[in-house]
């Protein structure tokens, strides 16, 4: 989908004024994404608020993303019919934070930004670079609403925001260890809960569900599903 | 002595039945007026977004509805549209249609439910009991449309999973029915579901009166919401506010108007705003709205009765084909196998779709890298936005505020906790 008159404009109008500092990333359904340096982060956002041009006086949503597996399939589509399919549950243990930094485009943070004057929304990410633990400025003084939302992420992909007020977990239980939504963390978590009788409260233990797969994730690149192929009639 | 007793912290809920589910409150008190509110929620905290990560696209349509779940189908929508915003999908006209009428059931659902817990929270009883009445019908219609009451599932990408339903589902008698108060039950229930939802909008209003004569003017409900919990439009600017929040607060801002999705920009209804933004007027854009959602309804039910058509997609690697298709065509056979052991891929790329939910902007951003399963998915819900902003909103008031900012918020936990 190409981007409508409205947001044309708009995206002309941002590369005019923060050329330097956001860069367009190229966009599949008609919206609007730029990607900046964390260092940039308050002073872009600020300005994005506060010109009346722009007037992105709401921060919709903040989430943060872990890009460790991205585009990783875990079952192969290509060589399958000589060597027949696996079922895609076997995974390497990956100890977490045993690296002191890991790949710099690992985790972002994402915020989608709304005018309310404009009916106008963008979406900035930010890289929290190789540094572990990850960092990113916090943006709580310039939208108010991003206090939980940094919380959040915190809390789950465990990002650190310098400069938040109160950077507590907010989602997990209380005493959690981890951050439940990286992707090295298991879906089942660590530690399971009982109580116990004997001693007379809640018990943690480590977790006894083994770990499976009913449908491996599957990326295919052979274009079976695109409309053009279908069309050409090649089906193969 | 009373210095001793000056200062206190108070643990309000989980367990409280006006915490409206499982919010938990530490109060740090100056007497009966409260300083601070930090609420601690998670309790209900399920990972539905790493779940879903780990599932093909259509298996996590079901978890939605168990996000908010006062307001089902609006939170399948918005996770829908997401998924169709990447596919690049077309929906027919007519899906769009049954989509838009039972969005607007579901606020009506949504509302009422508000309505009623809202006036129980602050002394009204007879509301909880008004409001469950009607509320009764429109669950019959989910039933009769999905199959289940609540978590209907009904929404699939490409559509709707079936047409309207040719018959209602009618009362038998029993022990304590006889024939004839069966025969009076079963009055509207005669025709199509679209005739039972007609027969409920022309009986829906007059309904909304009688809501109207118990709260409106009523001298202790305006003591407890008038100046209680006030919001400016800038500061619900600031604070992320949407939907009743922010149109309470004055600022008429309406995803159905302003960014129409389906067939919304086609319907003819008016977005309420108030003027104060506090409690009473959030209450009246919501009994306003529960009349603008029946207009809307009906402006559906009449094109869905002139206009039979298809309400999927005709496209077999999205949608399934059907099962008379199955036995005698080889190729539908195989759609059907992969799509339901392996599932769709969706192109890789990112997008944001957001839905105006009863409680708000119910936004969905969807990370994928061309697999099976989304990458990463991320629900924005309302009901985070708002409660974080609990501790503006009732610093300076009394103990008993609390609970009527608690109200007014429409917090569900399915949705904040995710």
């Amino acid at each position: 989908m190409t981007l409508s008159k409205r947001y044309q404009a708009l995206a002309a109008s941002i590369a005019a004024r923060f050329g330097e500092t956001l860069h367009p990333v190229q966009s599949t359904c008609g919206e609007l994404t730029f990607e900046l340096d964390k260092a940039d982060l308050i002073a872009t956002g600020g300005a994005l608020r506060d010109e009346s041009e722009f007037a992105f006086e709401t921060l919709i949503d903040l989430c943060g993303v872990d890009y460790l597996q991205y585009g990783e399939s875990e079952w192969q589509t290509r060589s399958a019919s000589s060597g027949g399919f696996s079922r895609g549950v076997e995974r390497e243990v990956i100890v977490p934070d045993a690296d002191a930094t890991w790949d710099p485009q690992r985790f972002a943070v994402v915020y989608h930004l709304l005018s309310v004057v404009h009916n106008t929304r963008i979406r900035l990410r930010v890289y929290a670079g190789e540094k572990n633990p990850p960092v990113v400025p916090s943006v709580v003084d310039v939208w108010p609403s991003a206090n939980w939302y940094e919380r959040e992420a915190f809390d789950l992909y465990g990002i650190l925001f310098e400069g938040h007020p109160d950077l507590r977990r907010i989602l997990t239980d209380y005493g959690f260890i981890g951050h439940p939504f990286r992707k090295d963390f298991p879906l089942s978590g660590n530690v399971e809960v009982r109580y116990d009788e004997e001693q007379g409260r809640v018990v943690y233990e480590p977790v006894q569900i083994e770990p499976r797969t009913l449908v491996p994730r599957t990326i295919r690149d052979d274009n079976r599903y695109s409309p053009d192929i279908k069309e050409a009639g090649d089906g193969s | 002595m009373a210095a001793e007793f000056q200062n206190f912290t108070l643990n309000f809920g989980p367990q409280h039945p006006a915490a409206h589910g499982v919010l938990r409150l530490i109060l740090e008190m100056d007497g009966e007026t409260i300083q601070k509110a930090d609420p601690h929620i998670g309790l209900l905290h399920r990972a539905t977004e790493k779940l879903a990560e780990s599932k093909p696209y259509n298996q996590s349509i079901g978890y939605m509805d168990r996000l908010d779940y006062v307001s089902m189908m609006c939170n399948e929508h918005g996770y829908v549209l997401a998924i169709e915003k990447l596919l690049g999908a077309q929906v027919p006209v007519r899906a769009q249609y049954i989509r838009v009428m039972f969005d607007e059931i579901t606020r009506i659902l949504n509302h009422l439910m508000w309505l009623g817990a809202h006036g129980l929270d602050i002394g009204a009883m007879t509301m909880f009991l008004y409001c469950f009445r009607e509320r009764e019908d429109l669950m019959d219609c989910y039933e009769a449309v999905s199959g289940t009451r609540m978590h209907a599932t009904y929404y699939r990408p490409g559509g709707v999973y079936r047409d309207l339903p040719d018959t209602m589902p009618r009362y038998q008698p029993s022990k304590w029915h006889d024939e004839k108060d069966v025969a009076r039950m079963n009055e509207a229930r005669e025709g199509t579901l679209l005739d039972f939802i007609e027969d409920f909008t022309n009986r829906f209003p007059a309904r909304v009166d009688e809501y109207e004569t118990l709260l409106t003017d009523n001298r202790i409900w305006k003591q407890r919401t008038v100046n209680i919990g006030v919001v400016s439009p800038e500061r619900a600017k600031a604070l992320g506010f949407t939907g009743p929040m922010i149109r309470g607060s004055g600022i008429p801002w309406d995803l159905r108007k302003k960014q129409p999705y389906e067939v919304y920009a086609a319907m003819d209804f008016d977005i309420p705003v108030g003027v104060n933004g506090d409690c009473y007027d959030r209450y009246l854009v919501r009994v306003e709205e529960l009349r603008q959602s029946n207009r809307i309804i009906k402006q559906c039910i009449q094109w869905l009765k002139d206009n039979p058509g298809p309400v999927m997609a005709d496209d077999h690697k999205l949608v399934p084909p059907t099962r008379a298709e199955m036995k005698g065509d080889m190729e539908s056979l195989i759609h059907h196998f992969k799509l339901f052991t392996e599932g769709y891929n969706v192109p890789a790329g990112e997008a944001y779709a957001a839905v105006e939910h009863p409680k708000g902007e119910f936004g969905v951003y969807l990370i994928s890298d061309g697999a099976n399963k989304p990458y990463r998915l991320k629900v924005r819900a309302p009901g985070f936005a708002h409660l974080s902003a609990m501790n503006e909103m009732v610093e300076g008031h009394m103990l008993a505020d609390v609970v009527a900012v608690i109200g007014t918020q429409d917090v569900v936990f399915g949705e904040i906790d995710r």
